[in-house]
């Protein structure tokens, strides 16, 4: 009896304590919550956003695509094929071990067996450690995203995972379907540990004591992150006050939490573009840049953004976003039915043609409308779509084996860089190189692909500005794919939680940043 | 007994194992369960090296052979997502479907015998039309419909309810974590339990109000009348009794589709049940939680239904279990 009186007292006793504190809690809703602890298990938004969360980078970019430094200092060009990075110093991990290079070596070697991962650091050829806070950076050629690709380097605690766990297994191990000591645990350096998670229910973070950067203005001390899937529930959750921040938003409810008065709603233009790809080995017609025009001059890509985006993206006549190096301002979406028809006739095919479509019903924001609205378009220069829309499940294996004449897809460039676009989606298909992996169309122009191979090793931004920029108009006046628009991206919070400040276009925010006002 | 046992055991093992060979030669259509796995940019040859490793690219039979020998020792595979034994997952899921279910059962018992049997005896009057005219409402509104208009009215406008999730709970010794013992897991319960409840609840009224009245129509019924039975033990010893034979077995099969059901209530309300990691698996091709969700349910299903047979023979002695000997 006395003992459940003390106990009772002692817990009443730290709750008092707790709240004279003036902790703040931060309950947000995701739209799914992070597959697995271990940053090098999978390269998605998801696992991005954790990692921000719980370690950081050597360096980060900022609200301008500029870089930030982080937890390394400065860096400098050594040579053309060398970067040096001078590390923080005072820095301790989750787990108390210092931080030093041998962390970023040990983390350096990690990405490399990564299936997710290597891609992005394929380019370097070693990581040279200097002394225990200077490393230096070699590349195999001249290498101009260097600091780009250091964005994706969150030094891991080489000592907490070292050694092995209670099944025998090396704690470094990295599994992509199984239970490894990785994808449980993890010792970072970032604003906030992991303090419980129930997968697929919630997440626990709690702030990180001994945090080295003293000068982050964020005053949150837990955050309760609930992965809510179905958008409706996510907007409810918020309105009602049940969390205090929501993303992605649908467009559908952007006026109902801009008319709320308790609430924010912050929206910014995104970098994925949403194209439809023309598949010239399917359809004759296709081979022949006028057809290809022509369905470029029949799509009304500001009639999509309005009519059924709502606003909520910005029509896009390429693929580089505004901020990237290769965006050319001068190339605008070129909707005109009549050039269109003419075009379709010049070509020999008046009476148009009967093509099959595809996209996915689940993977971007009103996918399948947006097809359904390309498929009438296109009804007006007399080409027939047949379309099938599927889950995204289904829809990528159909999208590997090319399965219809137009099919959709979306993309953003894990560099944030024009190249990684253009090697992906257009660049001639080659199997051993891995170029155009992503290019259903076939579309095939050897002297684009050289500008990607020179772009690749130039390292004055003036000048690979001027390749890619002369590659994007190579491929609008060529029609090589429909761009459609950039996503928006869009964040809803509760009237003084602070997050503007902390959000990005890459759509990972700085959660140890935040500050809530009371 | 015993017999009726045995033979109910040997269906079950059919079943389970039709069951079983449906959802695994399903999955395949499901779509690729590494373009979940992996991110967007990772090569073909490395993506083929996954599958090899996973043991995705052997023939169907060795596939199947690999399932059943570790399902027979109780495996039904290790789940992609939580990288956990797909059973565990589940059952760890199960407590909060099985409470959903409870409460909109409650909900059911509880309005469904005293309406159908009022609106039955009293078919002309404004309150059973008023119930009648409910119910169709009640029955033609989609269940995810009915819980966003529920969350609407009761979590954002009202801001009386919780819009979402399971509340506080807690965790009772033999591992089954309930929300049923904390006033914020019992509020987070109503509005989940009611729309569960909104699409059986009308049926049940309609149900039990059509087997009443044609019960009331009967001669033995009338009889009793005849010889001057108060009203209410003709209505609820001799008329109830036998309505409620149907519906036990209506009842039964029902609790089944119920937990599919949940699919949908769960989605909405974001309860972490059995059916929202179920649409959660379809999403990210988890084939071996898939397959192991179908199996799980169907269990349910056959032990639900022998459940039934069994109360069947208590309220009605007539129906023998076993067959005719």
């Amino acid at each position: 009896m006395n003992k459940t009186l003390s106990m009772l007292a002692g817990a009443a006793l730290s709750l008092g304590l707790a709240a004279g504190v003036n902790a703040a809690t931060l309950k947000m809703a995701y739209d799914a919550d992070p597959v697995s602890l271990d940053p090098h298990e999978q390269l998605s938004g998801g696992t991005m956003q954790l990692s921000h969360m719980t370690f950081d980078p050597l360096v980060r970019w900022d609200k301008d695509l500029g870089f930030e430094p982080r937890l390394a200092e400065k860096w400098e060009r050594i040579d053309d094929l060398t970067m040096r990075f001078y590390l923080r110093k005072g820095v301790t991990f989750h787990s108390g071990n210092p931080f030093t290079a041998k962390d970023v070596a040990f983390t350096f070697e990690r990405l490399r067996q990564s299936p997710d991962f290597k891609g992005i650091f394929a380019p370097f050829s070693e990581l040279k450690v200097i002394d225990d806070y200077t490393i230096e950076l070699k590349t195999k050629k001249p290498f101009p995203l260097v600091l780009n690709n250091v964005t994706y380097l969150f030094p891991m605690d080489s000592e907490f995972y070292s050694g092995t766990d209670a099944n025998g297994e090396p704690k470094d191990k990295l599994v992509k379907h199984g239970n490894s000591f990785a994808s449980r645990q993890l010792s970072g350096t970032g604003p906030y540990t992991v303090a419980e998670r129930q997968q697929g229910v919630r997440v626990e973070f709690e702030r990180f004591g001994n945090y080295w950067d003293e000068n982050s203005p964020g005053n949150v001390d837990e955050i309760i992150l609930t992965p809510i899937k179905e958008a409706p529930t996510r907007v409810a959750a918020l309105l009602s006050g049940d969390v205090d921040f929501i993303a992605p938003v649908p467009p559908t409810d952007h006026r109902r939490i801009e008319g709320n008065d308790k609430v924010n709603l912050i929206t910014m233009s995104g970098t994925r573009i949403i194209t439809f790809q023309m598949n010239q080995e399917r359809v004759e017609a296709f081979k022949d840049a006028r057809v290809r025009q022509a369905v470029a001059y029949a799509i009304n890509q500001e009639g999509i953004v309005k009519k059924i985006m709502r606003g909520f993206a910005t029509p896009a006549a390429q693929m580089s976003p505004e901020g990237y190096l290769g965006h050319n301002s001068a190339l605008k979406p070129r909707y005109d039915l009549k050039k269109a028809r003419e075009l379709m006739k010049e070509a020999g095919y008046e009476d148009g043609f009967t093509i099959s479509m595809m996209a996915p019903n689940n993977r971007y924001v009103n996918d399948e409308k947006i097809a359904q609205a390309v498929a009438s378009m296109l009804a007006k220069i007399n080409i027939k779509v047949d379309l099938k829309t599927m889950p995204k499940a289904q829809y990528w294996g159909e999208f590997d084996e090319r399965a219809a004449d137009m099919m959709m897809i979306g993309w953003h460039a894990d560099t944030e860089d024009s190249n990684n676009f253009f090697e992906f989606l257009t660049a001639c298909p080659d199997a051993d190189t891995g170029l155009g992996q992503y290019n259903s169309g076939n579309y095939c122009n050897p002297e684009a692909d050289k500008l990607m191979v020179e772009a690749n090793t130039e390292t004055d931004p003036q000048k690979r500005a001027e390749i890619m920029q002369t590659i994007e108009q190579m491929l609008y006046d060529d029609a090589a794919f429909i761009p459609l628009h950039w996503q928006n991206l869009a964040w809803a919070a509760r009237k003084g939680v602070n997050v503007e400040p902390v959000l990005n276009v890459m759509n990972f925010p700085y959660m140890g940043d935040l500050v809530i006002e009371e | 007994m015993i017999a009726f046992f045995i033979k109910r055991l040997a269906q079950a093992i059919v079943v389970m194992f039709v069951i079983s060979i449906i959802s695994f030669s399903i999955q395949d259509n499901l779509g690729d369960p590494l373009r979940e796995m992996v991110g967007q940019s990772v090569s073909e040859a490395e993506r083929q090296q996954l599958r090899d490793e996973l043991g995705l690219n052997d023939p169907f039979l060795v596939q199947y052979g690999r399932f059943v020998k570790n399902a027979l020792q109780g495996d039904l595979g290790t789940s992609y997502f939580f990288k956990e034994p797909a059973l565990d997952v589940i059952l760890a899921k199960l407590p909060a479907t099985l409470e959903l279910v409870f409460g909109a059962s409650l909900i059911i018992i509880t309005l469904s015998v005293p309406l159908g049997v009022y609106s039955a005896i009293n078919p002309q009057s404004w309150f059973s039309k008023t119930v009648m005219g409910f119910s169709i409402v009640g029955i033609s509104i989609p269940v995810f419909l009915t819980a966003i208009g529920l969350i609407y009215f009761f979590s954002i406008e009202l801001g009386w309810m919780p819009s979402y999730g399971r509340g506080e709970t807690v965790m009772l010794p033999w591992g089954w974590e309930t929300g049923l013992f904390t006033a914020d897991g019992l509020a987070h319960l109503v509005l989940p339990s009611v729309s569960l409840a909104s699409i059986m609840l009308p049926l049940f009224i309609r149900l039990i109000r059509a087997e009443m009245m044609e019960v009331l129509q009967s001669e033995y019924v009338k009889f009793a009348w005849a010889k001057g039975l108060h009203s209410r033990r003709i209505y609820f010893l001799h008329a109830l009794k036998n309505t409620m034979l149907p519906v036990i077995t209506v009842g039964g099969v029902q609790i089944g589709t119920m937990v599919a059901y949940t699919i949908l209530t769960e989605t909405v309300f974001q309860w972490p049940g059995m059916g929202f990691l179920f649409l959660e698996a379809i999403n990210r091709v988890d084939t071996p939680l898939i397959v192991a969700y179908l199996i799980v349910v169907g269990a349910i299903f056959v032990i639900t239904n022998t459940i039934v047979d069994l109360i069947y023979g208590l309220v009605n002695p007539t129906v023998n279990l076993a067959g005719k000997k």
